[in-house]
């Protein structure tokens, strides 16, 4: 990556509003998240932080009647911009959901589904493919779990399993952000430890955006922190000092317990 | 309900023994339930029974079972030699439902696919109303599209003397099959959850690759009962079939021949047989057939859709 790149944000957005229908979920959000790091947003339920995450992959406008002004910049370009090609943003933004959603298909088309259908031009051999399903699967750390039985449908897998599948899926594309939705919290203790470990293991690689309600979680696995509050920003900064010195009042009530 | 009504002083009972009225309706209702759900059963053994009995025994008594599968001459009202082979009546309901499958299940997919994938709101709904109405037109009505509209609109377009022939008698007993064969795929569509789409969506996958790579194969089980079904449906069709076909004792060598169906042929002659005859139960005996067929199709339909269930 280069130097310029690393200097910059990844994700940048400027005077973000969102609408569902005529409920303002989002009010001027501006954000400048950073290249490389892992970055949590945490706030009550309600508070648009997963609305605010799955508006930088546009998965949000499947519901087709959400409405945005502002802007979203991804690697300096504004993802909204009317040229922009959903599908291009899609690859290079990669989303997790709340719960696993390996596709009911076998293990290796699962981590070989977004390669296939970006690279249509050129199709991969056996091989090449043999090659792919190894590396994203070795980069989960799912290989040796699961590389008798590529064959077997993902569904078959453990929630855990299925949700690194689900992470494994993205990386042959090589996306630039990974964007997570709650990505533990359909898992047991066991299962979330070793997702948290994972998104260690990714990051710098990747930027990563990970919504979770579970405090100590961001404290844990993130090195930025994001708080939202009825659909605004309240306070973004370095994990550490967000919950050990909170700039807001609001912040410190809600980490403290207080509500939410 | 009055006794139910009257206090229960029943001096053995405690207070957690008491039955009040809801109790009573709750048994009645039960019942009542129970009797609905076993009469399907009952109905269903009871005519098997009575087909069996009015057929069975010439079956095993008089007929040639491997002429009545083998001969392509149905004579039965042929005074010295009756002949009663069904080998062209099979091959009649065979072709006019092999043809309604051609028309039906690209018509049927694509409606479900568009109806379930694409179309929101408003237009999901009304065509889903129009959809089934279309599954409500008797099959008479559409027998009568086949006289009266097909008929004359093939011998011109085709140049042929008959336009009551499988062409015809298929694209009728299609566009019947087509709408319950629609609302059956769209249901297995339905079935797939959303959270699969939503991935490959998010992947970056176009709609026509969600639904090719993803919806399609996840659904595969439920649309391939719904052509069962359709299936099912053109051999157990009569009417139209009747009134579409030419109704001519024939094997098809093209879709401009006319044929008879399995189903017609019993529909047209045994009003006019004498009770226990030959003839009669000869035809009896095609009625059994076509049960057997019927209920296989239908179990596989019901097995296949069901598959798709558990896995």
């Amino acid at each position: 990556m280069s130097k310029h790149q690393e200097l910059n944000c990844a994700i940048q957005t400027e005077g973000l509003n969102l609408w569902y229908g005529t409920f303002q979920a989002l009010f001027d959000v501006n954000l400048n998240i950073r290249n490389g790091r892992i970055t949590s947003l945490i706030g009550p339920s309600g508070c648009g932080k997963s609305t605010f995450l799955r508006s930088v992959n546009r998965i949000n406008e499947r519901l087709g009647y959400v409405r945005i002004n502002g802007s979203i910049k991804v690697h300096e370009q504004n993802i909204y911009a009317p040229s922009v090609e959903l599908l291009q943003v899609r690859k290079q933004v990669g989303m997790v959901f709340q719960r696993p959603n390996p596709l009911p298909l076998p293990i290796r088309d699962n981590v070989l589904f977004g390669h296939r259908i970006h690279n249509r031009a050129e199709s991969s051999s056996r091989a090449e493919e043999d090659e792919i399903v190894e590396q994203a699967l070795r980069q989960v750390l799912l290989w040796d779990k699961v590389k008798d039985k590529l064959k077997r449908k993902a569904t078959e897998l453990s929630l855990e399993e299925q949700q690194k599948l689900c992470i494994a899926r993205l990386l042959p594309v090589k996306p630039r952000v990974l964007l997570m939705d709650e990505p533990c919290s359909a898992l047991d203790p066991k299962g979330t430890e070793a997702v948290e470990e994972l998104i260690w293991e990714l990051s710098g690689q990747y930027t990563i955006l990970i919504v979770t309600h579970n405090m100590a979680q961001a404290r844990r696995a993130s090195e930025e922190c994001i708080f939202m509050l009825m659909g605004k920003v309240v306070e973004h900064g370095a994990t550490d000092e967000l919950f050990l010195a909170p700039r807001e009042q609001q912040t410190a009530d809600y980490i403290e317990g207080r509500f939410g | 309900m009055s006794a139910a009504k009257r206090p229960m002083v029943a001096r053995e009972r405690g207070d957690f023994d008491r039955r009040n009225a809801d109790w009573y309706i709750d048994r009645l209702v039960q019942g009542l339930v129970f009797l609905g759900g076993i009469s399907a059963i009952l109905f269903i053994i009871g005519i098997f029974v009575f087909i069996a009995k009015e057929g069975l025994g010439f079956v095993i008594d008089t007929l040639d079972l491997t002429e009545f599968f083998t001969s392509k001459y149905w004579e039965p009202s042929d005074e010295e030699a009756p002949e009663y082979g069904i080998l062209a009546l099979i091959a009649g309901t065979a072709s006019v439902t092999g043809l309604a499958m051609v028309v039906a299940i690209p018509f049927s997919l694509g409606a479900a696919v568009y109806i379930g994938e694409f179309a929101t709101g408003k237009t999901r709904e009304s065509l889903k109303v129009l959809v089934e109405l279309l599954a409500a037109i008797p099959s008479v009505v559409w027998g009568f599209i086949g006289l009266s509209i097909m008929n004359p609109l093939i011998i011109e377009l085709f140049d042929v003397p008959v336009g009551l022939n499988v062409l015809n008698a298929g694209i009728i007993l299609g566009l019947m099959a087509a709408p319950i064969m629609t609302s059956i795929a769209e249901d297995a569509l339905k079935a797939v959850p959303d959270r699969y789409r939503e991935a490959a969506e998010a992947m970056g996958a176009t709609r026509w690759q969600v639904i090719y790579k993803v919806v399609l194969p996840a659904a595969k089980n439920g649309l391939l009962g719904a052509v069962l079904l359709g299936v099912g449906r053109g051999f157990g069709e009569t009417m139209a079939v009747l009134m579409a076909t030419g109704h001519s004792v024939n094997i098809p060598t093209s879709i401009f021949d006319s044929v008879r169906a399995l189903t017609a042929t019993i529909a047209a002659e045994l009003g006019e047989t004498a009770v226990g005859s030959d003839h009669y139960s000869a035809l009896f005996t095609i009625g059994i057939f076509l049960f057997i067929i019927t209920f296989v199709i239908n179990l596989l339909a019901d097995l296949v859709v069901r598959g798709v269930r558990k896995g």
